[in-house]
């Protein structure tokens, strides 16, 4: 019998080398048997690829260092050598074929099958057990694609249970899930905890982390910096963040003393049709106005129609049968493709940098002139040099890691890469600054630097739109907070007025007057 | 600072297929007994490759928008055919004939270009499509039979080659001078880019370097016009691709139209929330491929002397190869111009080179295929290792 003392995993002095970076130096990492351990540090730290290698991912050989595993040396060459000893990762990016059911899903590459024949009755009944475990009550033969983030998530972890799992990888398990869905996969962790199992959970948001973990390991450029002992510690969430930045960071967002000025940005009755379901309303009859120096937030669960606000109303980029009207400065504007929002003064900086930001191919400068390539043109001929100076000029004000503008983009990371489209959207000098998710997968040290930058951008006079999904961030930042849920806006709050409370009872208001589930 | 190595390997990147058209080219030149680059021979490698290489510019294009053109050989085969209707039996003056055909070519690569942006069929599919339909188109015009002869003024783009000063004789003196003030232009160029690279404290090529490349590029444009001018000096469709690589090489690297073009075979979705008109860029690099195409189909007629319904046969699968060993991407977003051009030539001089040395068509199909598969893994090969 074990004992929540044992040691289950034991890395020792891993030290991983990619051409000319030290990705992981002499670093350990000791987890306990049964027990939720938090693997923190900034985006580049070195949390994913230290996983890497523990799943086989980079072979061994391709790094220095032992793994125990159980107490036995473990020399993985591929992700199957780790699994069949119970080691899975759920990866950040969702894995899933979405065309496929979620039967089908879960023993993809191990086919419930006899002499290659597939026996699908048995797959169907081990997935609806495997289904109940992790809560959940959709058919096994429901298609994956179909299903929300959140449920598509614990599909992966069922999928993780079905190989026998003795140590369970959650790799920023949250960062595309709502608060509710949040909590219920936290709560999951909780359950398999109970049942002996240990899991190791990468992930930015601390108080995620103060719920389930036991344990918290600290990365900083590639080394282990401490372990700490959640319960016996007393470790509150500064201590953490002190050992991720490896100093005192006192607030978490920047002091600013707003100066609201005139009405800038105005929606009046906005409706937005389903581009595919003729008869479905994705928006509902939403006003609202956007103040000079003001940073107005968009609170709402997901699903709730606030990214289809904006991209509606960023040049009709999403949605059919658009009505209402959009008025700046008191003036009526016709907003009808991107390039007039553009002209407009208008910037909608996606919560998808990767898809809908980024050209990740291209380097630094090609992607912040993108949007304004007449500032730096003329006649229509590009004037390379001006863009270089362009590029360098955003680099240094938001201070851009990067050795040089000519990087590929696709080679920062997530904090770097949202400046990068940050830096696009101040380049084509917009009046309102519509921020879908400003901050999701970034890490404490640039979401700091971003909030500064937001707030620049409003004492300069700039209107600032803000979708986000985490609460604190909202509260913190925001001069006003519409709360928005099933396409209408159920409520508004001051600053003074606001609180998580408040905003989750107008989350949840439903159209029949109820809450939501 | 760099190192020379790091230099030398970088630029080798860059450069990479260049080299190997240049290796290919001394490989041929021993095998053949010093033909491959006697001035007749080389004369005839830019005639017989010359419509692929317009192909291949068009399709690069559309390469980069992250689509593909099949009917291109059609397309050329339709236009020649009308052309040919046009000049031979209604006896329009060619120059008309020509201005319509280019408008006929535009025409059918807004049909292309309409269902590709606007309707979002995939272009495999829409070009497949219009590879029959366009085969079907030409049989039809020509009846079944070939029309011939074209006149004399026409054939003159494919076959002629530019008047000589007077009094000259034996070499070519105007394609000489022409040489000449190609490399002073050049010289100039790059001077004053270095000049500005360094104003702005940009990292510029060692001196010495740089000095190399002047003189490496200003021997081959010397060399290449002394030899033409051996013989019969210039051709006139060599002038003509000049025209087309200078003013595509231009829009593409310094134009807010080849910018969008290269932002949208990177990341349609980017492009478009930046404000890119992704649907008009995709559907007029259909109508400047209808355009290319009418134009290659042109080129060929006239050299052929004749318009035939089995025209243009295959002419797309070679400007895609062309584009392809040139490092364009198949997931698009990256090419360069000149790189479909060398990719063009690499595939010209190995056809003409294997020619030459009696190889079998049977071994020439194979070998192209491989070299085809082995550039691209290659260059595969090459980004993998520098991510």
């Amino acid at each position: 019998m074990t004992t929540l003392t044992d040691t289950i995993l034991e890395m020792r002095g891993i030290t991983k080398t990619f051409p000319g970076v030290k990705a992981l130096e002499n670093v350990n990492l000791k987890v306990k048997e049964g027990e939720i351990h938090a693997l923190m540090g900034e985006n580049g730290a070195g949390k994913s690829t230290l996983m890497k290698v523990l799943s086989g991912v980079y072979p061994h050989g391709t790094y220095e260092g032992d793994i125990l595993f159980k107490g036995n040396t473990c020399e993985f060459k591929n992700i199957r050598n780790s699994e069949q000893l119970g080691i899975v990762i759920i990866h950040q990016e969702l894995a899933l074929i979405p065309q496929l059911s979620i039967a089908e899903n879960i023993f993809l590459g191990n086919e419930q099958a006899r002499r290659g024949i597939i026996d699908w009755n048995h797959t169907v009944v081990r997935t609806r057990e495997l289904l109940e475990t992790v809560g959940l009550t959709e058919s096994p033969n429901a298609i994956a694609g179909a299903l929300g983030v959140g449920k598509q998530q614990l599909v992966e972890i069922a999928k993780a249970l079905s190989k026998e799992v003795k140590l369970l990888i959650l790799d920023e398990p949250t960062a595309a899930l709502n608060e509710e869905d949040s909590e219920n996969l936290l709560n999951l962790m909780l359950a398999f905890k109970k049942q002996g199992m240990t899991s190791i959970i990468i992930s930015h948001k601390l108080n995620e982390i103060m719920k389930v973990a036991d344990s918290i390991t600290i990365l900083r450029d590639g080394q282990s910096i401490e372990t700490l002992n959640v319960r016996e510690d007393q470790i509150t969430e500064d201590r953490i963040i002190k050992g991720m930045v490896g100093r005192d960071l006192t607030n978490r967002y920047p002091e600013r003393q707003p100066k609201i000025g005139e009405v800038l940005f105005e929606a009046r009755k906005w409706t937005v049709y389903h581009p595919s379901q003729p008869d479905r309303k994705v928006i509902d009859d939403v006003s609202f106005n956007v103040k000079r120096g003001e940073i107005v937030g968009i609170a709402g669960l997901m699903g709730a129609g606030r990214t289809e606000l904006a991209m509606s109303i960023f040049g009709q980029s999403y949605g059919k049968r658009i009505s209402g009207q959009l008025l700046k400065e008191g003036r009526e504007v016709k907003l009808t493709d991107i390039r007039k929002a553009i002209d407009n003064g208008i910037a909608y900086v996606t919560e998808d940098r990767k898809e809908y930001g980024l050209i990740l191919m291209d380097d630094i400068k090609r992607n912040t002139t993108l949007a304004n390539l007449g500032g730096i043109a003329k006649w229509f001929v590009v004037n390379d040099y001006e863009e270089l100076s362009v590029a360098e000029d955003f680099r240094k004000k938001l201070r851009i890691k990067t050795p040089s503008v000519h990087q590929k983009t696709g080679n920062l990371s997530g904090g770097n890469q949202q400046k990068v489209v940050l830096s696009k959207w101040m380049f084509t000098g917009p009046e309102l600054l519509i921020l879908d998710e400003p901050t999701r997968g970034i890490d404490v040290g640039a979401k700091y630097e971003i909030y500064t930058i937001m707030n620049q951008l409003a004492d300069q006079g700039k209107g600032i739109l803000v979708i986000s999904s985490e609460l604190p961030e909202l509260l913190g930042m925001c001069d006003r907070i519409y709360v928005m849920s099933e396409g209408r806006f159920t409520g508004e709050v001051t600053r003074d007025e606001a609180n998580q409370e408040v905003l989750m009872k107008y989350m949840t208001k439903s159209k029949a007057g109820g809450r939501l589930a | 600072m760099k190192t020379a190595l790091e230099l030398v390997r970088n630029n080798f990147r860059q450069y990479g297929m260049f080299i190997a058209l240049i290796l290919i080219m001394l490989l041929f030149q021993l095998l053949s007994d010093g033909n491959l680059l006697k001035p007749l021979n080389i004369t005839n490698i830019i005639l017989q490759n010359s419509y692929i290489l317009i192909l291949a510019i068009g399709m690069l294009l559309v390469i980069i928008t992250g689509h593909i053109d099949l009917s291109v050989g059609s397309i050329a085969a339709f236009v020649g055919a009308v052309s040919a209707i046009m000049m031979v039996q209604y006896g329009m003056s060619f120059p008309v004939a020509m201005i319509l055909s280019l408008l006929i070519g535009a025409v059918v690569g807004a049909w292309q270009g309409f269902w590709v942006a606007y309707m979002r069929i995939p272009s495999f599919i829409v070009t497949l499509a219009g590879m029959l339909l366009f085969r079907g188109l030409t049989m039809l015009v020509l009846d079944g039979k070939s029309v011939a002869p074209f006149p004399e003024g026409f054939r003159a783009i494919s076959t002629g080659f530019i008047p000589d000063l007077p009094g000259s004789d034996g070499l070519h003196l105007l394609t000489i001078l022409i040489g000449v003030a190609l490399s002073l232009v050049y010289l100039f160029m790059e001077w004053r880019a270095r000049l500005i690279e360094k104003r702005y404290s940009l990292e510029v090529l060692p001196y010495s370097f740089f000095i190399l490349k002047l003189a490496a590029v200003v021997a081959i444009i010397n060399l290449l016009t002394y030899v033409l001018a051996t013989y019969k000096g210039l051709p006139n469709i060599l002038i003509m691709l000049f025209v087309l690589v200078a003013v595509y090489t231009f829009v593409m690297r310094k134009t807010v139209m080849g910018r969008h073009i290269y932002a949208l075979g990177g990341n349609e979705k980017a492009a478009k929330l930046s404000g890119v008109k992704t649907k008009k860029v995709t559907f007029w690099v259909f109508v400047n491929m209808g355009v290319m195409a009418a134009l290659a189909g042109l080129v060929f007629a006239a050299r052929l002397n004749a318009a035939t319904p089995k025209a243009g046969v295959n002419f797309e699968l070679d400007a895609i190869a062309a584009a392809f060993i040139g490092g364009a991407s198949a997931s698009g977003g990256v090419g360069t111009v000149i790189g479909a051009i060398v990719g063009g030539l690499v595939m010209g001089v190995m056809n003409n080179g294997m020619s030459l040395i009696g190889l079998g068509i049977d071994y020439q199909q194979g070998i192209k295929g491989l070299v085809l598969l082995l550039a691209v893994a290659f260059d595969l090969y090459n980004k993998n290792k520098s991510a």
